[in-house]
């Protein structure tokens, strides 16, 4: 589904956030990206969303080369991808069932197949009651649900979750990767970037281990090893 | 398509409703080149009328010096009907003038008196010349004042009421073009104010226009709904100027009236309203999209 080959991403002036990073994740798998801070995770996120370019080396996305696409077949690319941000980049002028049902707007979505996506979703996500509040007005919590509703609602083929649980308390962490799971069971492939040792031990799923842009470790069921 | 467009257009408006005290700083700039193009148009249109109704009562009245012969002004009156310019003449000899000035003062007994004091008829005859356009009352005037007639005519009024005719067109012709120039700088001064709202909403919402695109959303989507806030305040703007005007013309129609009895703005503008609204809506629409148009341009680069 998603191949790296050989990439290689250096941030002006000289900062080297990837080195010869080569990696394939295959449909429906549940990755693991860690690492310490500054080691890559996010970047390699951003690649995959073309928020990036890699200086060096190719990116496969379902066959189709990245690094060549052009600036307008993002919005269609970026459509396959569900993305949950650590700092939740919801829209804050939109209100909590807005910021979810806009991601069915631009794809064009039926004005009624939105309303009930909507409200199933917000019913998963446990923010029934908050459909009308401004992200202002949420608590971290909500505001990485409403993240995360946003990122699930138009049933993506990928979804890259970056740190979603950095800002939640445990019990908001469990439900979140409950979440994730269950979308990962249903046949979505879901990237994770964490440097939270419990979710690396307790998940039993493959784990990528990132140290100052190289790949150091690839493991089926890795555990945390920094 | 069409259910892009329209969640385009509901986008712009809610973005509009949620930042009312920007946008009516936006309406009540945009409302006034709005005001000063209409403003222009229905000045240069009542103007217009108002200096055709003037040139339409304008006439010659050519006074016969107190001896002069029905039988010389007769065939100067000839003379004149040969000229293609002349439309119509009237011939009123002094008695008809005596007559008619008893008819319009009998009831003022000062008046009567002293024209019974008068031995002689104070009135001379004269001959009302119109012409089939104001332009040529100049060349009648000239054929009048031809060496042979000196001692015949006792003057020519043409020359009391063209001041007048000129100083009305020369009024509208002037306010014609300040008004043009004034539009064009109060366009303008929209332009950049609407330019500077668009822009500085564009600035506000920098970040959510970057998640916008990482969240799939095409070039149109994003940008869609500032053209359309510019349109909507184009909108609110023209709907207040129309009203006001409405209200002015309304008010001022009866007073204005008293002054030149053959201006009516109201009826003016009620039998013009649909023309005034199209000026007014194509004025504020297209100052609020071109100015989100540059502002987009120069600010929101996807």
């Amino acid at each position: 589904m998603i191949k790296f080959l050989n990439i290689t991403k250096i941030y002006p002036p000289d900062i080297l956030a990837l080195k010869d990073a080569s990696l394939e994740i295959k449909p429906k798998e549940f990755v693991l990206i860690t690492g310490k801070s500054g080691a890559g995770k996010t970047t390699l996120l951003k690649l995959i969303l073309v928020e990036e370019k890699p200086n060096q080396g190719k990116i496969f996305f379902e066959g189709q080369d990245l690094c060549k696409i052009r600036t307008g077949d993002l919005p269609q690319l970026r459509r396959k991808i569900g993305t949950v941000f650590q700092d939740y980049k919801l829209l804050f002028s939109k209100t909590v069932y807005e910021n979810i049902a806009y991601v069915m707007e631009v794809m064009g979505a039926d004005e009624n197949e939105i309303k009930r996506d909507v409200s199933q979703i917000l019913d998963i996500v446990g923010l029934e009651n908050k459909a009308q509040s401004f992200p202002a007005q949420l608590s971290g919590g909500e505001r990485q649900r409403t993240a995360i509703a946003r990122a699930l609602i138009h049933r993506p083929d990928i979804i890259l979750a970056d740190e979603p649980t950095g800002n939640l308390d445990p019990y908001n962490t469990s439900d979140i990767l409950r979440l994730l799971l269950k979308i990962n069971e249903l046949g979505t492939t879901v990237i994770l970037a964490t440097h939270d040792k419990e979710i690396i031990n307790s998940l039993e799923k493959r784990v990528i281990t990132l140290d100052k842009g190289k790949i150091v470790r690839d493991e089926k069921k890795g555990r945390f090893i920094l | 398509m069409f259910v892009l467009l329209k969640r385009i257009i509901k986008s712009g408006w809610t973005s509009f409703s949620r930042d009312p005290g920007l946008m009516l700083g936006t309406i009540f700039i945009m409302l006034i080149p709005i005001a000063s193009i209409t403003f222009f148009f229905i000045l240069k249109d009542t103007g217009q009328s108002l200096i055709s109704s003037l040139e339409e009562k304008a006439d010659i009245s050519v006074y016969f010096k107190p001896d002069v012969q029905e039988t010389d002004i007769f065939n100067i009156k000839k003379q004149l009907l040969k000229i293609t310019e002349v439309k119509a003449l009237e011939y009123i000899s002094k008695e008809q003038a005596l007559d008619e000035f008893i008819q319009r003062h009998k009831d003022d007994p000062v008046l009567m008196e002293s024209l019974e004091e008068l031995e002689i008829t104070p009135f001379l005859a004269l001959l009302n010349i119109k012409a089939f356009e104001a332009s040529q009352y100049e060349l009648i005037s000239g054929f009048l004042e031809k060496q042979e007639f000196e001692d015949i005519i006792e003057k020519v009024d043409y020359y009391q009421r063209k001041p007048v005719i000129e100083r009305i067109f020369l009024l509208t012709s002037f306010t014609n073009k300040v008004g043009i120039g004034l539009s064009i700088v109060l366009a303008i001064v929209a332009i950049l104010v609407v330019f500077n709202t668009i822009r500085l909403a564009i600035i506000h919402r920098q970040e959510e226009i970057k998640v916008q695109r990482l969240v799939g959303a095409s070039n149109w989507f994003i940008r869609g709904p500032f053209l359309v806030q510019g349109a909507i305040s184009g909108i609110f703007a023209f709907i207040f100027c129309f009203l006001i005007f409405a209200a002015l013309c309304w008010f001022l129609s009866p007073k204005l009236a008293i002054l030149f009895s053959d201006l009516n703005i109201w009826n003016y503008f009620s039998s013009n309203f649909l023309f005034i609204i199209l000026i007014q809506l194509a004025t504020g629409v297209g100052l609020g999209i071109i100015s989100s148009a540059i502002a987009i341009r120069k600010h929101l680069k996807i």
